[in-house]
């Protein structure tokens, strides 16, 4: 790297290190240096405290990568060509975060742009950096910008106001202001009346800054492309008393205008604290009226009020040019920058089709919704579990005798006792010390054609025969003939005399409260014709969970044959037994661990071996 | 958040609560000093500090007033009774400090110790050190006997423990003398140290032995270090300047101010005026604002405010509603058009469509009584969006039927405050 002058502190070659993982200041730093036709991006690398690896973002349509480091020390170490820091870090770690940039041997400059910071941090920071050669822009700023060649993070605002004031290429006035709010409103004022920005700086609005106005205006008084100086100061503290005596003792040549913000503090009624910490005027001294009458008996260019720094801008500009000591910078065309999707979506230019749809909530919002429903609703309203299956699951609210019957198919489904498939896998996936979420899983696996297929299979062919039409013996016959058993029929010990009394539950519920039970009243002869064979032939839960459930769609009046159709076709039934059996299931794997179950291993003595040599 | 004056009753009690991790045993602090307010019961005060009927009392009032005793507010010698009668007759009273005016609510009653010798002691901060300031001739005339006050500058980055305290005390010390106040002040700048004070200032400071008491006391706290001090400081409270009572609106503004991230600010300087502004932005509604001053129409000033850092539209409203039902109260007594100034600068991010949103609603609804009071609009504001933004003002003028001028960011910022007062 070229050594830069000491007047320098950025040029077109400038390498950074952001830090803090602030993706759009990013962003704007690279668009900036793609309108200034930069050869390379100016951002090296970024500091990012909780993450490593890479970040990803847009060179003007090219996407390119950035390192990103937990650690400014390893950033030094593999970029000793970044001199310069943008410093994002909170009020909170902004102190040992610069101090720790300003001890190290490459980085030159530091913006910091927190603002909070204690004042006793800030004075030992600028003190340090002095003693070290170094310089610190901020706290408490939005940084600075050298036209067509680096910006610090969100100088100067959005793409179409560097435009606008020709950001992207250098003029010949440089600025140095306390307020990086009215540092964009300098860009424009200075672009409106003379040739253009060369530099401009924001050193913030703290009491203590760490590089104050002279420090700046002696780096432009040294830089021979600068010709004029602009300075914006303000009411509190006294650093602009310091520009009044270099400008005395000639020490700064070049054409000054100045002006200091905060005349209008005299006619408040008591003392008066504005916006920025350091605005207030311990004495008559910091009074804005008294900066801006010394500066002026100083030599510098002082307006009237605001309402003139233009024009007093503009003719020191003109004399310039007229004086022939400045030729105004050739114009030049930036590059266009391609829109960031997001804006031109959000402005209605571009439109694009989108790879999901969803029909069923909606997270974009304050709060997010179920059906529509604000999820605050649904707690206010006190929605039963089962009215928040029927949001999500039928996009709709069902009756409250169909909500409370889910619920019910729920309880009597939560769990079966350890020996079925479904816990029995949890239990041993949890005893291979797999976590929660593993063991509940390999237990659900199970969950299908065998393992409670009954309630699935009873509903399709129950429904199927029901309604075909089919006569409770004829469909009997005709299941015997294919050589399947009847799905939801019998039951190991039960039998009619000695019924089962969860299914009786769910029967008298069904009859009591559905408007019609088609499909059960169907399933009850069938089960007529096979009690005659066997005694305990007789409908059972999975059965009559599976019944039921299709006379609960069907009497609810809310869908149509088909829509049940689909429903029973992709798994509804299965769903609302595996969500069930999720309670039991995770119960499973908590008394496992609780138990401190060690690994499962299958006794040989219940493994038949008939190994063959192959 | 920046360096905020603590009430004196507030500055005695962080000592005396801080004091024993700094001077142990070894130096006294032998201060006493009891708050009243409104709310006060005077029997619980009695009742609670022993001292009050026992010894001879000073008094005044607490809020962040200067020069008391010039302005007849400091009560000495006084027993009990003088002293309470003393403060009810000021309960709740105006009284007018130069040109400010302000109602008295909190006072401090403290042991009245005169004083053979009065000290001075004080540290106070700039950029380079933080500088203490001693004088065996402290009191009223300090200013008088500037040149008896010795400076101990600790510059930033060096320690107290290095300086030569000592040696720079005032020759008219004994060499006891001198051993024990360099104790004391170093020890007082160690607290003053690690509480983030920017300022502290006794005049006097009684010394009896080693038992010390600051009479006098006024103290600044940097604030931005409550996330380091805020248990030390003892929840120590930051009162608003010495000033008049706040106007609801201010009040109102305030209590937003807090619940919004954003900025919004109010302060009514004559709400008969017959110029009021709207300002964007922390540093643009200051330059609004002196530019108002500055071409010589302070007296036609009625507000300073400010929105920023993207308030909600809801929010915006409601800034805009307050402001806009100020000005719209009353017709200028001298029949002078009544201006509003809707001002901003180039916004960096703001959507500027977006927030003028907020301006839209609150002007429609005082579409009546704009128009009842001859109301003239000014606005400019650029930055992203702008030219959406003003066209949305622009028509709404005309739907309305209120004169509003609009401009963007090609104007000069200032330019609608010369073409509102000056081009009449």
């Amino acid at each position: 790297m070229a050594a830069r002058k000491d007047y320098i502190l950025f040029d077109r070659d400038t390498q950074a290190v952001v830090y803090g993982m602030q993706e759009d200041a990013i962003q704007r730093m690279l668009d900036f240096d793609y309108i200034c036709r930069r050869e390379k991006p100016s951002v090296a690398a970024i500091v990012n405290p909780t993450r490593d690896g890479w970040h990803k973002c847009f060179y003007g349509s090219e996407e390119t990568l950035i390192p990103m480091y937990r650690t400014l020390d390893r950033v030094v170490e593999k970029h000793p060509n970044a001199d310069v820091m943008v410093n994002f870090a909170s009020f909170r770690s902004a102190y040992p975060t610069t101090k720790e940039a300003l001890e190290t041997e490459t980085l030159r400059t530091i913006a910091v742009i927190a603002e909070g910071i204690p004042e006793q941090y800030s004075r030992e920071l600028a003190v340090l950096a002095k003693k070290k050669r170094k310089w610190i822009i901020g706290p408490a700023t939005v940084g600075g910008i050298a036209a067509g060649a680096f910006r610090i993070g969100n100088t100067a605002g959005a793409l179409d106001n560097i435009i606008e004031s020709r950001l992207y290429r250098p003029g010949h006035v440089a600025y140095v202001t306390k307020s990086g709010g009215l540092s964009n409103e300098l860009n424009s004022i200075i672009a409106l009346n003379t040739d253009g920005v060369y530099e401009g700086i924001a050193i913030g609005g703290d009491c203590y800054p760490g590089s104050t106005f002279i420090d700046h205006i002696m780096r432009y008084e040294a830089n021979p492309e600068i010709k004029m100086i602009v300075m914006l100061g303000e009411v509190g503290g006294t650093d602009e008393y310091d520009v009044a005596e270099a400008l005395k003792a000639k020490k700064i040549t070049k054409p000054l205008v100045a002006w200091n913000i905060g005349t209008c503090a005299k006619v408040f009624p008591a003392e008066v604290q504005f916006g920025h910490a350091g605005a207030r005027a311990g004495s008559v001294r910091q009074t804005a009226d008294a900066k801006n009458q010394a500066l002026k008996e100083a030599g510098a260019v002082v307006p009237n009020s605001f309402e003139d720094f233009d024009e007093k801008i503009k003719e020191t500009f003109d004399r310039l040019v007229a004086e022939g000591r400045v030729a105004p910078v050739a114009e030049v065309n930036p590059p266009p920058v391609p829109q960031d999707y997001r804006a031109a979506k959000k402005a209605g230019l571009v439109r694009r089709d989108a790879n999901f749809i969803c029909t069923i909530s909606d997270d974009r919002g304050d709060e997010p919704t179920y059906a529509g429903i604000l999820i605050s609703e649904v707690i206010e309203k006190g929605y039963t579990i089962g009215e928040v299956i029927s949001l999500l699951w039928f996009k709709r609210r069902l009756p409250k005798w169909a909500t409370e019957y889910m619920e019910m198919i729920i309880k009597v489904s939560a769990d079966h006792g350890p020996a079925v498939s479904g816990a029995h896998n949890a239990i041993v996936t949890a005893r291979a010390g797999k976590d929660v979420i593993s063991s509940l899983v390999s237990g659900l696996l199970t969950i299908g054609p065998r393992f409670a297929g009954a309630i699935d299979d009873a509903a399709r062919y129950f429904k199927k025969a029901c309604d075909a039409g089919t006569a409770p013996e004829t469909f009997v016959d005709e299941m015997k003939k294919l050589g399947i058993t009847v799905p939801g029929i019998g039951h190991r010990i039960k039998n009619l005399d000695n019924p089962d009394k969860r299914v009786e539950l769910l029967k008298s519920y069904a009859f009591k409260h559905f408007p019609k039970t088609t499909y059960l009243d169907y399933a009850l002869e069938v089960e007529k014709v096979t009690t005659q064979k066997k005694n305990t032939l007789i409908l059972n839960v999975d059965g009559c969970v599976g019944v039921t459930f299709i006379d609960l769609l069907n009497a609810s009046g809310s869908f149509s044959p088909a829509e049940i159709e689909e429903m029973v076709e992709i798994g509804y039934l299965n769903a609302l037994f595996a969500l069930a059996r999720c309670i039991g299931i995770i119960g499973h794997i908590f008394d496992q661990k609780r138990l401190k179950a060690g690994l499962y291993r299958h006794p040989w003595d219940d493994i038949v071996y008939r190994v063959e040599k192959a | 958040m920046a360096q905020r004056a603590i009430r004196e009753y507030d500055a005695k009690r962080i000592l005396q609560e801080r004091w024993g991790d700094y001077f142990g045993d070894i130096v006294v602090y032998a201060g006493k000093t009891v708050q009243v307010t409104p709310d006060s019961d005077w029997d619980q005060l009695k009742t609670e500090n022993g001292w009050l009927q026992s010894g001879r009392l000073a008094v005044k009032p607490d809020q962040l007033i200067g020069k008391r005793g010039k302005h007849g507010l400091i009560l000495l010698d006084a027993d009990f009774e003088t002293a309470k009668m003393w403060i009810l007759e000021r309960m709740n009273k105006p009284v007018t400090i130069g040109q400010v005016t302000g109602v008295l609510r909190q006072f401090i009653i403290e042991p009245y110790l005169p004083q053979k010798v009065e000290y001075y002691l004080a540290i106070k901060s700039d950029r380079a050190a933080d500088t203490i300031y001693f004088s065996p001739s402290g009191g009223v005339d300090i200013e008088e006997n500037w040149e008896k006050v010795v400076s101990i500058p600790v510059a930033v980055g060096t320690s107290v423990d290095d300086a030569d305290v000592a040696g720079k005390l005032p020759d008219t010390l004994s060499v006891a003398e001198k051993e024990f106040f360099s104790t004391f002040i170093r020890g007082i700048f160690r607290l003053y140290w690690d509480l983030h004070f920017t300022f502290l200032e006794f005049n006097p400071l009684a010394v009896n032995g080693n038992k010390v008491a600051p009479l006098d006391t006024k103290a600044r706290l940097d604030d931005t270090a409550s996330y380091l001090c805020g248990k030390t400081w003892c929840s120590v409270s930051f009162p608003p300047p010495f000033g008049r009572e706040p106007f609801p609106e201010e009040t109102y503004i305030k209590n937003l101010d807090e619940v919004t991230g954003a900025s919004l600010k109010l302060t009514i300087l004559n709400p008969r005026a017959r110029v009021w502004t709207l300002n964007a932005g922390g540093g643009a509604s200051v330059v609004y604002t002196d530019t108002i001053v500055d071409l010589g129409f302070a007296n036609d000033l009625a507000n300073y405010g400010e929105y920023s850092g993207n308030p909600s539209t809801e929010f915006t409203y409601k800034y805009a509603r307050t402001i806009l039902d100020l000005f719209t109260r009353e017709k200028d007594p001298e029949g002078k058009p009544k201006t509003l100034i809707v001002g901003g600068g180039i916004a960096n991010f703001t959507d500027v469509a977006g927030t003028l949103t907020g301006i839209v609603q609150a002007l429609r609804e005082y579409r009546d009584k704009l128009k009842a009071v001859g109301a003239r609009i000014y606005l400019r504001r650029g930055g992203p969006n702008w030219r959406e933004g003003l066209a949305k003002i622009s028509e709404l003028g005309k739907e309305l039927g209120i004169p509003i001028a609009v401009h963007g960011p090609e104007m000069h910022m200032t330019r609608i405050v010369s073409m509102a007062l000056e081009g009449q």
